[in-house]
């Protein structure tokens, strides 16, 4: 049986599936990329970005990564697009941009 | 050594809940529920089990506590009736699809309305389509029992599915009747320990359970569920066999009574073949060719055996004592035409409602098959096979 999602496709067999959809191991959601029904992305623009801060805490679904004190880019395999980074930050560095496929 | 008693159905199954190291129970402890959870909780009070009692507020929270203390890793029971399991319909399904192996002791008795509480099959058969393995008894031992190996039924790895062991509300579960209780240890060795293939509180791992299952993957489930139905069917058989070994009583999906020779048989489940069986005899003695076949497994639905009890009479009446109003008859007699469908000797088939909220079912209204069924045969047919038992009016 596939246990572990990073294997679980939708090529997966009736018998190959786990019992009533049973996951094993933890964090299994870093691997279920929910980013795809985004219709507008944030973007920043590093320029303008002051480090404060503000932004990473108030993200829903931790898609800011912070390291040593100051975020990188967006995690877009799971940011949804809410854009409560866009209205948090003081220094307009987090633009609104509507997705193109 | 067995034990000698003489207990009610609700009795004997307390006494197997008492005996099949249950972890937990979670059960409403008032009426529409049964004596069976007011009996438990006695063990409970006077130290006789190590069982944790749930007195729950309701029944859709019974089968909710039920289903999470098995997938926490935790052998549990409930027992209910009538509305009681209709309150917990939503959660039959839960229970049925997260392949929760809860054992339930299911005292069948009428659905309301018009409001009544006494026995018929409404309340079982409208839960038959839920996922559950469903055995039907005929006796108050019959019943402790199914009871008893609805265990390892219900936790064998190629089942993994819920059971409700089924007996007839007042006729079998107030009834006082002689029965053979197995001794505590030979119980305890025979249901063993409850070893679930995944298991919340497994320390080894995390795991979690009933997720969200999208339509890519849905109907694999379905399918997998589907097929541990199926293997409920010779897994039953095989439990059954054991049991033997430990009892001497003999138990299969369906009981045949005279069937061998028969040209007129009737299907029936529940109480009602105490009845049939006296009549058989008393029709037999006169030299009529009639039988009986019993259904202890309702679900799945034994096909196979039915189709081949059933392929040597010339006419067959099923007796159904619930009536789901789908214009056509009863749920025991759909699932005998779907069994028959494949056949190439099909009986002349018709459908009788009877017992409903209680009615009486006596030995005259059995004798009255047999020969509605003769007047049948003679006719070459018949004009009406959706029929009521015993009703007033023409």
């Amino acid at each position: 049986m596939i246990y572990n999602g990073k294997n679980l496709d939708e090529s997966v067999t009736w018998q190959e599936i786990t019992t009533a959809g049973t996951i094993k191991g933890g964090g299994t959601s870093k691997q279920f990329k929910t980013g795809d029904w985004r219709s507008h992305r944030p973007v920043i623009h590093m320029e303008k970005c002051k480090q404060c801060l503000l932004c990473a805490p108030v993200c829903p679904d931790s898609a800011i990564p912070v390291k040593d004190g100051k975020r990188g880019e967006f995690d877009y395999d799971h940011c949804k697009g809410c854009g409560v980074c866009v209205e948090v930050c003081p220094f307009d560095a987090i633009t609104f941009e509507k997705e193109s496929k | 050594m067995a034990i000698k008693e003489r207990l009610s159905g609700n009795e004997a199954v307390a006494n197997a809940m008492r005996q099949a190291n249950l972890d937990v129970v979670a059960a409403f402890p008032i009426t529409p529920s049964t004596e069976i959870p007011q009996y438990f909780s006695q063990y409970v009070a006077n130290g006789k089990v190590k069982t944790v009692f749930v007195p729950v507020e309701s029944e859709h929270s019974a089968m909710s506590a039920c289903i999470g203390a098995e997938i926490a890793g935790a052998r549990s029971s409930t027992a209910t009736s009538s509305c009681g399991l209709a309150l917990m319909y939503e959660m039959l399904g839960v229970g049925a699809s997260l392949r929760a192996p809860v054992v339930m002791a299911c005292i069948t008795r009428a659905l309301t309305g018009p409001i009544n509480i006494h026995n018929d099959h409404s309340d079982a058969m409208a839960a038959s389509d839920c996922g559950w393995i469903q055995l039907h008894a005929e006796t108050a031992q019959e019943a402790y029992d199914q009871y008893l190996m609805s265990f390892l039924l219900a936790e064998d790895p190629r089942v993994q599915l819920p059971v409700m062991a089924c007996q007839d509300g007042f006729i079998t579960s107030h009834a006082v009747e002689n029965i053979e209780l197995l001794e505590d240890e030979v119980v305890s060795q025979f249901v063993g320990t409850y070893e679930p293939q995944d298991w919340l509180l497994d320390p080894t791992t995390s795991t979690a359970f009933g997720p969200y299952d999208s339509p890519a993957y849905l109907m694999e489930h379905k399918r997998q569920q589907s097929q541990a139905m199926r293997n409920a069917l010779p897994v039953f058989k095989e439990v059954a066999a054991k049991f033997e070994q430990i009892s001497g009583r003999k138990y299969d999906v369906i009981e045949t009574y005279c069937t061998e020779d028969a040209e007129r048989l009737i299907v029936l489940i529940g109480s009602s073949a105490g009845t049939a069986k006296t009549v058989v005899d008393e029709l037999r003695s006169r030299g009529e060719k009639v039988g009986l076949v019993k259904i202890t497994m309702f679900r799945p639905f034994p096909r196979e055996e039915i189709a081949q009890a059933l392929s040597g009479a010339q006419a067959v009446a099923v007796l159904d004592k619930s009536d789901p109003m789908s214009g056509i008859g009863g749920p025991v007699y759909a699932d005998v035409c779907v069994a028959l469908s494949q056949s190439n000797r099909r009986p002349l088939l018709v459908n009788y409602i009877y017992g409903l909220g209680g009615r009486d079912v006596r030995p005259e209204h059995i004798e009255q098959v047999f020969e509605d069924l003769k007047k049948d045969l003679r006719d070459g047919g018949w004009k009406d096979d959706y029929r009521y038992l015993a009703v007033r009016g023409e």
